[in-house]
């Protein structure tokens, strides 16, 4: 019943979401720019000083070259995730934009895809913009890193699920420090994000295989210096079941939220 | 006869509410139909039926000949709905709440564009258009709404409530609009709880309580029916001007310090009752859709 409710008329909501995203374009590329800035130079120079270089499948790395595609991948869970939990939660809520939508020939399973692709269009864009800024470092492989742009949207699409399944579930948008707090941002500080996992007592290296940021960072790292192997393929799978789990499970929420 | 609309005792539950209980009625294309009843009467819910929003609970329910359970689609291409609530998109601005919205039907860019045009002229926001919509009051944000819901040009347009809120300067502004676009043949499907908004826009209209429809029929006829040609109000009514009226077998309301005499033929009651009874407080005026939907509906208050 659900699938049979998906258009291509998602794309309009897309091209909606992209036109408000348009008239504010350069503030919406000041984050993506300035944060891998802020980030290498405090991690770079200060911290990194402190680290020296990381071992890395048997070869040193300089701990910038290290977390470089770590800080890409938190960036496109971020920008998915708080796309479709923050941004979609007002338009649902506030702004009635779904309501609206739903006198027209969309359904809300279109409206739901439609916002559920942006984010991972927004993850996609910002990992664009992050690549080419970190690009004048010389800490990644170049074109090798370009296969990110197409992990972006999957890791997009798989945060951009979770988040709306939490939008659809959430009473109101101060709920969502909840799953910030207990889902975000653990992943953001034990997903093999800062720190190797192998450093953490074994219990919590099998539990961090369960988060999914675990395995954009392993896939983002492994090709951003140079190592793309079969095994990423696992990484990618991971990815793709926990969006095929998430998507419908948004899609079914959403619509006992607002179909009445 | 072409119907637009055919409703079928429809019913919809919500847990133990019977929102709307077995309603029936059809609307012909280019009438233009009211929904009355007072708050929590079902109206917002029978609509949104009709316009796809909400899945039935029992019933049938055709909209251009078509059932909306499997083509709804199809249906909703060719319908403009102005919510009660005000749902345009503040992140765009007057012109683009056109456009994009013209997306949503699959509206090609240059024809939006042209149609963007000629509903800005329609609704006389051509000078605004690239204003935030937050910007604007909120009898503008309502004409606004109203050209959004045309931005397909529809063959039936459903609004919810379209003067509510609004000032009598913006309401009859709206009222203008509603009536040019009727004397252009567009179908109307309106609810409201206005009496003259419904006297003045509505061919013919239904008034519904607790998600049943109690009468349906002409504005004039119904007041005809119901009420008669004027009525009579009293203030403070002396008590043998109530007995009086009691024994005459006058159709009454008594609401203690409130009189109110219904007079269906014509005839000198008034001047019997100024003459006898009534020192001062006592008018006399031309029955109304309001007599009509208070004495069918009641007067307590809803929800």
């Amino acid at each position: 019943m659900i699938a049979i409710n998906i258009s291509g008329r998602f794309i309009k909501v897309w091209q909606r979401n992209f036109t408000v995203y348009r008239k504010i374009w350069k503030i919406n590329f000041l984050p993506p720019i300035l944060e891998p800035l802020f980030y290498l130079f405090a991690f770079g120079a200060g911290l990194g000083a402190l680290v020296g270089s990381i071992f890395y499948k048997g070869s040193a790395v300089s701990y910038i070259g290290y977390i470089a595609p770590a800080l890409i991948s938190i960036n496109m869970m971020y920008n998915s995730f708080f796309e479709n939990t923050y941004s979609s939660f007002v338009r649902m809520y506030y702004q009635k934009t779904f309501d609206a939508m739903l006198a027209t020939p969309l359904s809300i399973e279109d409206i739901i895809t439609g916002e559920i692709v942006w984010g991972a269009t927004k993850s996609v864009i910002a990992t664009a913009i992050m690549l080419f800024m970190i690009s004048f470092f010389g800490i990644i492989q170049l074109p090798d890193a370009l296969l990110l742009l197409p992990i972006a949207f999957i890791g997009g699409m798989a945060f951009g699920s979770v988040g709306m399944f939490f939008t659809a579930i959430m009473p109101s948008i101060d709920s969502f420090n909840l799953p910030v707090f207990l889902f975000i941002t653990p992943m953001f500080l034990f997903s093999g994000t800062f720190f190797p996992l192998e450093n953490l007592p074994s219990w919590a290296q099998k539990a961090a295989q369960i988060l999914p940021l675990t395995h954009l960072v392993n896939m983002c790292r492994a090709i951003s210096l140079g190592y793309i192997k079969p095994e990423l393929l696992f990484d990618l799978l991971y990815l793709i079941v926990f969006c095929c789990i998430f998507f419908p499970l948004a899609l079914i929420r959403m619509h006992r939220r607002l179909i009445k | 006869m072409e119907y637009i609309i055919e409703v079928e005792n429809l019913k919809k539950t919500f847990g133990e509410l019977k929102a709307v209980d077995g309603v029936s009625f059809t609307v012909k294309k280019g009438e233009s139909f009211g929904l009355l009843g007072p708050n929590g009467a079902g109206k917002t819910t029978t609509i949104r039926m009709i316009y796809g929003f909400s899945p039935m609970t029992s019933g049938s329910l055709k909209v251009f000949g078509l059932d909306i359970t499997d083509q709804w689609r199809d249906i909703k291409s060719r319908i403009g709905v102005c919510q009660q609530e005000n749902s345009l998109d503040p992140d765009l601005t007057v012109q683009q709440n056109l456009e994009v919205f013209a997306r949503y039907f699959d509206i090609q860019s240059t024809s939006a564009k042209k149609r963007t045009n000629t509903l800005l002229k329609f609704i006389s926001l051509e000078h605004r258009r690239n204003e935030k919509v937050t910007d604007l009051s909120g009898g503008l944000m309502r004409r606004l709404v109203l050209a959004r819901a045309l931005i397909n040009n529809p063959d039936l347009l459903i609004l919810d409530e379209p003067t509510t809120g609004l000032d009598p300067q913006s309401r009859h502004q709206v009222w203008e609009k509603l009536e040019e676009l009727k004397s252009r043949g567009l179908t109307i499907l309106l609810t409201t709880h206005y009496m003259e908004e419904a006297a003045r826009l509505c061919d013919r209209l239904v008034i519904v309580d607790h998600g049943k429809i109690l009468v349906e029929g002409k504005p004039a006829e119904l007041v005809k029916r119901y009420v008669g040609r004027e009525v009579i109000e009293v203030t403070e009514p002396p008590d043998e001007l109530l007995e009086w009226v009691q024994a005459q077998n006058l159709e009454h309301e008594n609401l203690n310090h409130r009189l109110i005499i219904y007079c269906k033929e014509e005839n000198d009651l008034f001047h019997t009752i100024t003459q006898n009874y009534c020192t001062g407080g006592c008018d006399l005026r031309l029955a109304t859709l309001e007599d009509v939907f208070l004495k069918l509906t009641g007067r307590d208050l809803r929800e």
